[in-house]
């Protein structure tokens, strides 16, 4: 049953644990970026190791490329890698004790009664996951949620930058001047 | 499948390897007699001032948020290009909408000026 | 998979990793002597016959060198930085092919490390990673002059990284696979530089900047940065990302070479593929060449205009290419 693919996959299971562990517990948020960008490598690998090559570097390429330095960017341009002592929102620590519980319930009930459904998955037809199967169900099967996703990332990006306007590109003449005087 | 990448996950051990070898290399070797003025920041040799690290400039955070959205349209196009003779004109006009729909974004950040850099 | 496999693959890795860096000793004297020449100086001839030598020596000379460790700097994150700069930096060219096979000892070898039918997303995934050593450094070093070098080299390398992509995905259309492999092989009737010249100025404009090399070397402006992001670097750790800025430079001349001229191929290469690494050598030393020289001639460009030239002019310009592209092969036919 222990199959060399079952080990490595044990282990990279563990790896992405305590990764998301780390960047739960670190008090650095630099530091807690960087677990998640660990976090994100490895659960790349596990995709490769489910046979979605493409996914696992887009995986790579889109969360810890780019998503994390964005992060790194916010951390660095407010100053914000301290995190301050002590429990801002105590309260929400027992609501998510308390959603993660039913969850991990949620989890073993499917665990128990679905027990036979795992024999049902068939393993994957060799070339699943590479990208001339990927672009074909995504441009064929998928063509309308493809344009949608346009779509929303359009929106999302539109909504990032109106939020900045604030204190953003417009004024940022005038903040400057400001911290000259200050001088 | 996973054979075709472990020549990937070898050498990567083997950069891993390289990288920590020459740090520890320098640690060895190097002396190390730190003063106060040694490890102060360098700053021309002028008596350093103000924080390291400070606030910076909003622009960055606009341009990371701009590269998001275009990275993931590399992304979609990699496989569409991939493909692109077998899925024809359709396949063409599809990506078309998404690439226009998608230059909205850059053209609303043109206009806002999140691209000006002073 | 067998033991052999396994270890032909170490060979392989080995071996790349030592041309690698051996590559970068060697391209730092090449550099120094093209400079020189170009400045009708002599360059490095002190050690050993035309300062050969001169790499080593440096080498050394930086093994005992005092490190310095700014002491309000983050220690852990100062030491790695430097690592996870150099590592992208060594593994990046990994799917690139060096020839097609050849027969060594009786045993049929193909001189490729890994052919993956996505490597151009790897080149791209590998880049994208290459970010964090650099914004790392300029963090953990607590300095003006580190953080801010850091963040613009990290904000110009997010910028060109779209032209980039774009540049990349080009050869990919032509050839119709992301293996590195198949674009080489699909050049044979004609190299994709002649069929898409202005693909190619983008991909080598935006290579230039992606690794923060000059005219783009604005992040590392020593009269206004000190020296950008590695200013609190000294001894090995500074080495470390001398070593990467010079790796990324052979690992751009090669990419650049496979994707647009032709990589491995040339004439006769199909009858005697050892060939093949020699070809791609020459090509990788005149791509070279010719960094060096732009560093030689071109003044630094300001950084406002270096964001805005990414984003106002190669950007767009390396979209449309890639429609254009897409339109004039599906309706004329290619």
């Amino acid at each position: 049953m222990l199959t060399t693919g079952t080990i490595i996959f044990g282990v990279f299971a563990l790896v992405v644990i305590a990764s998301a562990l780390g960047m739960l517990l670190s008090r650095n948020a630099i530091y807690a970026a960087l677990f998640l960008v660990l976090n994100f490598a490895t659960v790349a690998v596990l995709y490769l190791i489910l046979g979605a090559p493409f996914i696992a570097l887009v995986q790579i390429t889109v969360y810890a490329g780019s998503i994390m330095v964005l992060f790194l960017f916010v951390i660095m341009l407010l100053g914000a890698e301290k995190l301050p002592a002590g429990e801002p929102l105590g309260h929400h620590r027992w609501i998510a004790l308390l959603f993660g519980l039913v969850f991990l319930a949620e989890l073993a009930l499917f665990l128990v009664y679905r027990a036979g459904m795992r024999a049902a998955v068939n393993t994957p037809p060799l070339e699943f996951g590479s990208p001339a199967a990927v672009g074909m169900s995504l441009f064929q099967k998928y063509a309308l949620p493809f344009e949608i996703t346009g779509f929303i990332l359009v929106v999302a990006t539109v909504g990032a930058i109106l939020l900045t306007r604030g204190e953003g590109f417009k004024g940022r003449k005038r903040t400057l001047e400001i911290q000259s005087q200050d001088k | 499948m996973l054979e075709k990448y472990l020549p990937l996950a070898i050498i990567l051990a083997f950069a891993v390897f390289i990288g920590f070898f020459v740090v520890i290399l320098g640690t060895i070797f190097g002396p190390r007699r730190p003063t106060e003025r040694k490890s102060a920041p360098y700053e021309s040799g002028m008596i350093p001032y103000g924080p390291g690290t400070r606030r910076m400039n909003v622009s960055y955070y606009l341009v990371a948020v701009l590269f998001i959205l275009f990275d993931i349209e590399i992304v979609f196009v990699l496989p569409w290009a991939v493909i692109f003779r077998e899925l024809g004109v359709p396949g063409l006009v599809l990506m078309g909408i998404f690439l226009v729909v998608l230059e909205v974004a850059f053209v609303y950040a043109w206009k806002k000026g999140a691209l000006e850099w002073e | 998979m067998d033991g052999a496999m396994i270890l032909e693959w170490v060979i392989k890795s080995i071996f790349l990793i030592l041309v690698m860096t051996g590559g970068f000793a060697y391209v730092t004297l090449y550099e120094r002597k093209v400079l020189a020449r170009i400045q009708v100086r002599i360059g490095p001839n002190r050690a050993g016959p035309f300062g050969v030598l001169q790499p080593v020596a440096d080498g050394i000379k930086l093994i005992f060198k005092e490190e310095l460790v700014p002491a309000k700097a983050d220690k852990l994150i100062f030491t790695l930085a430097p690592v996870l700069t150099v590592i992208p930096a060594l593994i990046i060219t990994a799917v690139v092919p060096w020839g097609t096979e050849v027969t060594l000892f009786g045993r049929t070898i193909k001189l490729y490390l890994a052919d993956i039918n996505i490597a151009v997303l790897y080149l791209m995934a590998v880049t994208s990673i290459s970010i964090y050593g650099i914004a790392l450094a300029g963090w953990s070093s607590n300095n003006k002059y580190a953080t801010l070098g850091g963040l613009r080299a990290t904000a110009q390398m997010i910028s060109y990284e779209l032209a980039l992509g774009f540049a990349m995905i080009v050869p990919v259309m032509m050839a119709g696979s992301m293996s590195l492999v198949d674009i080489v092989e699909s050049q044979k009737p004609v190299w994709f530089v002649f069929v898409q010249p202005l693909a190619f100025l983008i991909y080598f404009i935006a290579a230039l900047a992606e690794i923060n090399r000059s005219p783009f070397d604005m992040p590392e402006a020593e009269q206004e940065l000190t020296a950008g992001y590695h200013t609190e670097y000294s001894g090995m750790k500074f080495a470390l990302f001398f070593m990467a800025e010079y790796i990324k430079m052979i690992a751009i001349s090669m990419i650049g070479s496979s994707l647009f001229l032709g990589g491995y191929r040339g004439p006769f290469v199909d009858q005697l593929p050892a060939l093949g690494p020699l070809y791609l050598f020459i090509k990788v030393a005149i791509v070279l060449f010719v960094i060096i020289w732009i560093r030689a001639t071109l003044p630094r460009i300001r950084y406002d205009r270096l964001m805005q030239f990414g984003w106002k002019v190669l950007f767009p310009l390396a979209l449309l290419n890639v429609f254009v592209t897409g339109v004039v092969l599906i309706l004329v036919g290619g």
